[in-house]
């Protein structure tokens, strides 16, 4: 081998070197690295049914169809950004000290890029604090407690669903806008967060739309209680034009087995903040005409459009015919906000995987389709997302034999959610100053 | 108080004393054998449920009489005891006879985790609904209101568990028996009786009441992951209030805390719960050993 050819092999070699450097600077993240993503949702225990199971068939469903790459735009491209996504999921069961510990375990132990999850309002106030204080992405995907950024600022934590104010004012604005006589309120909610915060909510959402409206019995069983005869009495003996309930899960079916035949619904309209998910179950043991909501305009309150379309019908092919409920959409909207985030970050940061930072200012104050409809990181210094809402009635549909929705209403996300400088209560209590609902 | 809520706060408390009574009557007679506070009883309550859940929804979908779906729960209830009764009882607790009663404690909290599982292995995490069986009794009207008469049915099967438990332990020679065992095991060991199969038979009784009481509920209730905790919560009351190991005293005491937890949702329901705990308390103070529980004298 003469001196001129070593020269001509070292160049070559050194070319393809160079080459393969400049390569090597985006292959492993567009073909070989791994995002690795936590996902936290209830897969025992009494949230399970209703939430955790069907938000954790969503999880799956998305993450297999982003790493094949068959979602629809804008959602096709493969993995995250050409990563392949690895998930891992765990049990949102065992109380706000348990999860605090098994969130440390998925960024400490299990290397999480980013953690999506959460339904339970106790849970989403503790793990908040701790992702912010290890510098981690946590992204809250349900929960509905507004406190979690009127009461505190995060760099790294983000919801990308509305609070439960959106789903009170937006149930008083129905009941106002189809003219239900409403002037006597009686009231049904759980003796926790959820129920107290709803109930406050609503009664002040209440007033603002009709003066005059007052509660009659407040009835607040525990968590889980199953028995209801004493509370059906209680507001069967004092009948109001409405009984509003944000009653969920077992606890909701459980009211309404035992109500329906004593007649309770004759006597008023009944009125449900978060119902949707009871219905597939309870099939056409579902009484008629409910007025109800499904925090978003979601499942079988949800506006046509092609990505719901799509949605429904990967959803249905893959966990039967039943209606997608709620938390099967938050979980998708939040997989869908989390992915074009992480795309975004990534191509600002030269096609690198992006860093946590990175991958939060891409998330704060982004907007995305989805398919329950538009989502805007609005709120919280773009951290707290707004969304669209309906309200509607259940009808049994004997011929698909499924509870539908007639008499939809859809408000805008304006319209139903606080401004980004008030709380959510402030802003009831001042009548919805700034809501635009037009 | 006027006497249309009076009368209702009476009849929602019997209907919600019964219910805690059945369950509660196979906890009190657990103890008053075993000495054992068994914390898997919600657990086999929830077990009853599901087994009659899934007994009636299958004779629903082969379209047989309703009327059967009764004979139906108290046979699912049935099969639960015949074999949880003495699988768990010569299975597992049996090992720990003799040892401290707090070992005991968490070994029967350690089943009732390993039954919470057990049940979402075998029925999964979604609910079952058998509610045709509500609708049997038809309404019944009391004042202005409108009640289901299942619920009074619930209250007559309540009244013959207690009527059958007190029966067959006071006026048959096997009840004499397990009375025998109860006051002196040893005594009666040495009399010829063989008092590891009357601890087996009393947990299965125990169980089977548990069951029975699942199972007779599930019409009304969405039977899911979770309806074990709060029955044997309310239970423990109940059996604390009457005295433990108290038949009579089971049925004083759901009836206390049915009446105390009607009257509060009526008329001051943000005390529901504490009513139930502050009736207990009150109990505790006065009767630490509990209305019917007689103060024993150590036998050495």
């Amino acid at each position: 081998m003469g001196k001129g050819q070593g020269s001509a092999w070292r160049g070559g070699a050194l070319g393809v070197a160079a080459v393969a450097a400049a390569m090597g600077m985006a292959l492993p993240a567009q073909a070989e690295e791994v995002f690795k993503l936590g996902v936290v949702t209830f897969l025992s225990g009494q949230a399970a049914e209703s939430f955790g199971v069907p938000a954790g068939n969503a999880a799956k469903l998305l993450v297999d169809v982003f790493n094949k790459g068959v979602a629809p735009k804008p959602y096709d491209k493969k993995g995250f950004g050409g990563m392949r996504i690895d998930m891992v999921m765990i049990d949102e069961a065992g109380g706000a000290t348990k999860q605090v510990q098994e969130l440390r375990n998925l960024y400490q132990r299990e290397n999480v890029d980013a953690v999506v999850g959460y339904i339970g309002s106790g849970d989403c106030l503790a793990v908040s604090p701790a992702a912010e204080e290890m510098k981690k992405l946590l992204v809250l995907m349900d929960c509905g407690t507004p406190r979690i950024f009127e009461e505190a600022s995060y760099k790294y934590v983000f919801r990308t669903a509305s609070h439960a104010a959106m789903d009170n004012v937006a149930l008083a604005r129905y009941i106002k806008s189809r003219k239900v006589k409403a002037d006597t309120m009686n009231l049904i909610n759980q003796d926790y967060a959820w129920g107290q915060d709803s109930r406050t909510d609503f009664v002040g959402a209440m007033q603002q739309m009709n003066p005059a409206a007052k509660a009659q019995a407040d009835l607040l069983p525990k968590f889980g209680s199953g028995q209801y005869n004493s509370e059906i009495s209680a507001l069967a003996l004092q009948p109001a034009d409405i009984v509003y309930s944000s009653l969920w899960g077992g606890d909701l079916q459980a009211f309404l087995l035992q109500a329906t035949p004593r007649g309770l619904f004759a006597k008023s309209q009944l009125v449900l903040s978060a119902a949707d998910h009871a219905f597939p179950s309870l099939g056409e043991k579902t009484p008629n005409g409910i007025i109800f909501g499904a925090r978003g305009a979601y499942g079988i309150l949800a506006q046509k459009s092609a990505l719901n379309d799509w949605f429904w019908k990967t959803y249905q092919d893959a966990h039967g015919p039943a209606a997608v409920v709620q938390a099967s959409y938050r979980m998708a909207q939040s997989l869908m906000g989390v992915k074009l985030a992480v795309e975004k970050a990534m191509a600002a940061a030269g096609g690198k995987k992006p860093t946590p930072e990175q991958i939060a200012e891409a998330l704060a104050n982004s907007e995305w389709e989805s398919p329950g409809g538009p989502v805007r990181m609005a709120l919280a210094n773009g951290h707290q997302a707004i969304q669209n809402i309906a309200i509607g009635r259940t009808r049994w549909d004997a011929g698909k034999k499924m509870v539908m929705a007639e008499d939809i209403q859809h408000f805008k996300a304006e319209c139903v959610n606080p401004p980004a400088n008030m709380k959510s209560l402030d802003w009831i209590k001042a009548g919805f100053p700034g809501a635009k609902c037009d | 108080m006027n006497a249309n809520l009076a009368i209702t706060i009476a009849v929602d408390g019997v209907v919600y004393a019964s219910w805690l009574f059945i369950v509660s009557l196979g906890l009190t007679l657990v103890f008053g054998v075993l000495k054992i506070l068994n914390m898997a009883h919600g657990s086999v309550y929830a077990v009853g449920a599901y087994m009659a859940a899934s007994v009636v929804g299958l004779m629903a979908s082969r379209g047989m009489p309703l009327p059967l779906s009764l004979l139906a729960m108290l046979f699912a209830a049935a099969g639960v005891a015949a074999i949880l009764g003495p699988l768990l009882e010569r299975g597992l607790l049996a090992r720990f006879y003799g040892r401290d009663e707090v070992l005991l404690l968490l070994v029967t909290y350690a089943l009732f985790l390993m039954l919470e599982d057990g049940t979402k292995l075998v029925w999964g995490v979604n609910p079952y609904y058998v509610s045709e069986p509500y609708g049997l009794f038809g309404n019944v009207s009391i004042g202005t209101l409108s009640f289901v008469g299942y619920d009074f049915a619930m209250v007559g099967l309540a009244v013959l568990c207690g009527i059958g438990t007190w029966f067959g332990l006071n006026r048959t020679v096997a009840g004499k028996i397990v009375l025998a065992v109860i006051h002196n095991p040893e005594m009666s060991a040495s009399m010829g009786v063989n008092v590891n199969r009357v601890y087996s038979a009393a947990f299965s009784a125990g169980v089977f009441l548990a069951a029975l009481g699942g199972a007779f509920t599930a019409p009304m209730i969405s039977v899911q992951p979770g309806i074990s905790v709060s029955v044997i919560i309310v239970s423990f009351a109940v059996v604390i209030i009457g005295g433990l190991g108290s038949i009579e005293g089971a049925a004083i005491g759901a009836l206390i805390v049915g009446l105390a937890r009607a009257a509060a949702v009526h008329m001051m329901p943000e005390v529901e719960l504490f009513s139930i705990y502050l009736v207990m308390t009150a109990v505790l103070v006065f009767r630490p050993e509990g209305i019917f529980q007689a103060v024993k004298a150590r036998l050495i």
